[in-house]
């Protein structure tokens, strides 16, 4: 196992200060490897999660080669030749691991963004105090997005958020994580060739949640409460102006339609398999409220604004993989983990087998899979 | 979802999805509109030809469209207030989306009407107010529908609609126009 950095590199040095992780304690499986302290339904913050991911490093004594980074990786002969900062290897079968969040995506239009205004991506961004004075424009509404506005409104900045399509849900939904929901009632489990639109399943936004010690929801709804300013979807900068889309009304519409589909289908589940009486009553969340006018400019250079945050999602970085498996667009072409080269193999990407799959408890089921693969290629390989 | 026919073929749609897909130079489409001064405020603006799939295209019949201003605008009523034709794209894009996607999700129409308007402060384009637009300032349109489906159902199809519709992401975002003098 090759690592560019230490073990658990990303969570130590890519996230915010006060992010913890979206799934409860008890969700975060590890095959052999569980938790097993005083709180299974709170949420780890990121020491926490650096050592759950060293606990298992030694637990399954895995062969981690750190301070290793991995240079290029091209075919030789019927195996690969791996070039590292400490040397080659060659081997026959390789597993990219190396996730989907590489590089924050940025949109081309922030280069219209006047230099008077500093812009942040999630990486760069460690808390509200690291933030230059005045309000800040927060683009994207995905997890990332909407905890990021949630803190700096709190710290008393004025936040205008900026939001396209979004995924909303409650935290909690009829007493239950809403993670246990999707985890108990087989949602996780959908697998890849069972999903409608895989490429769109692939890139939907990651859901509006966040894991605090009150299991609180961060919807729309309580970003409005808090005072952050909500606009529709950051489209144009222009003459030093941001320009927002006039249709937010309708995103939300969407999120509350699938929202209320999605918790329908819980309900569902729970009456036909007679689980009903382990959870609380359904329960209905208002709609989104959106206001009757909502602003469509944002003067940039006016100096309501000192700081633009890009939370517009992020993307993987294969520059290093000289093998042609990435697509136009630059992801990964597989098939439930599996490349069109002999012997190369992903894990850890959006629904690779599972919806679960991108979800710490989601890499054993697909490990396995890619690996009863593997380990069948390896004799015809062998010679 | 047999037997529901809302008179869209989903299938050829779907089709040229997968299709274009792969060949995104076939997808680029340029609508075209040539337009004449007939006199005053009144102008005919006739529509028949445009590229796609990688050729020239013809409707089947030319079509064409008089403009004008209104009386109590001192003009002469020919036709409809170029801003007026806005409205027209709005709701006649809005309701082949609601029809495409119903007949998509097996959903069987029988009546879908809507009323479109269009909030429009005219001390912009008459530069009596420079901090008032010239554009409308907010647009709201109402649908009434008729189909097998539950309400919430067909909410889902107003607002899939919106969605994937041209009209729609025209007129709510920003979009690059150049006027040139040839």
């Amino acid at each position: 196992m090759l690592e560019r950095g230490e073990i658990a590199n990303s969570w130590r040095h890519e996230r915010w200060d006060s992010l913890r992780l979206l799934t409860p304690n008890w969700l975060n499986r590890l095959p052999g490897h569980s938790y097993q302290g005083p709180d299974p339904d709170g949420y780890l913050t990121m020491g926490e999660v650096v050592e759950f991911i060293e606990h298992f490093a030694v637990a399954s004594a895995a062969p981690v080669r750190t301070g290793t980074n991995v240079e290029s990786l091209r075919r030789d002969g019927d195996g690969y030749l791996v070039s590292t900062s400490r040397g080659d290897l060659r081997c026959r079968a390789v597993v990219l691991a190396s996730g989907a969040c590489n590089v924050p995506t940025v949109p081309a239009i922030s280069a219209g963004v006047p230099t008077s205004v500093a812009q942040l991506t999630p990486f760069d961004y460690r808390g509200p105090d690291h933030v230059a004075e005045g309000g800040v424009l927060v683009v994207g509404a995905s997890a990332t997005g909407v905890q990021l506005a949630a803190e700096l409104q709190r710290a008393g900045r004025q936040v205008i958020l900026a939001a396209g399509e979004h995924v909303r849900m409650p935290r909690v939904y009829r007493g239950r994580d809403v993670l246990w929901w999707m985890d108990a009632s087989g949602v996780w489990d959908q697998r890849y060739d069972e999903v409608d639109d895989l490429t769109r399943a692939r890139r939907l936004p990651s859901p509006q949640l966040v894991g605090t010690p009150e299991r609180s929801t961060l919807d729309l709804n309580a970003l409005t409460g808090l005072g952050v300013e909500l606009v529709g979807r950051l489209a144009a900068v222009r003459d030093g102006s941001a320009l927002f889309s006039g249709g937010l009304r309708n995103v939300c519409s969407l999120a509350d339609l699938k929202m209320r589909r999605l918790l329908a289908g819980f309900d569902e589940w729970a009456r036909t398999t007679g689980r009903d009486a382990e959870v609380g009553p359904p329960e209905e969340f208002a709609p989104t409220t959106v206001a009757a006018s909502t602003r469509l400019r944002l003067d940039l250079r006016g100096g309501d604004v000192g700081t633009i945050v890009w939370a517009t999602g992020f993307r993987p970085d294969y520059r290093w993989l000289d093998v042609p498996v990435v697509d136009e667009k630059g992801r990964l072409r597989h098939e439930g983990g599996v490349l069109d080269s002999p012997g190369l193999y992903a894990l850890g990407l959006p629904l690779l087998r599972r919806r679960r799959s991108t979800f710490i408890s989601g890499v054993e089921d697909d490990a396995r899979a890619v690996v009863d693969h593997l380990a069948k290629h390896l004799p015809a390989s062998a010679g | 979802m047999s037997g529901v026919d809302n008179g869209v073929n989903v299938q050829a749609l779907l089709d040229a999805r997968e299709v274009l897909k792969g060949a995104p130079e076939a997808a680029q489409f340029v609508w075209r509109a040539t337009s004449k001064w007939e006199k005053g405020v009144h102008s005919t603006t006739t529509i028949q030809k445009y590229f796609g799939l990688g050729q020239e295209q013809s409707h089947k019949t030319r079509a064409e469209f008089s403009a004008d201003h209104p009386e109590v605008f001192a003009a002469e009523d020919n036709g409809i207030t170029p801003i007026e034709y806005l409205l027209v794209g709005l709701a006649s894009c809005l309701t082949a989306g609601v029809a495409s996607v119903a007949q998509n999700r097996g959903i069987q129409l029988r009546s879908v009407s809507s009323t479109v308007e269009g909030s429009h402060d005219i001390r912009g384009i008459l530069g009596a107010d420079s901090d008032v637009r010239n554009g409308f300032n907010d647009i709201k349109v109402t649908f009434n529908i008729d189909a097998d489906a539950s309400k919430e159902d067909i909410q889902a199809l107003v607002a899939q609609s919106q969605k994937r519709s041209a009209v729609f992401d025209a007129l709510t975002n920003p979009t690059d126009v150049t006027v040139e003098v040839a």
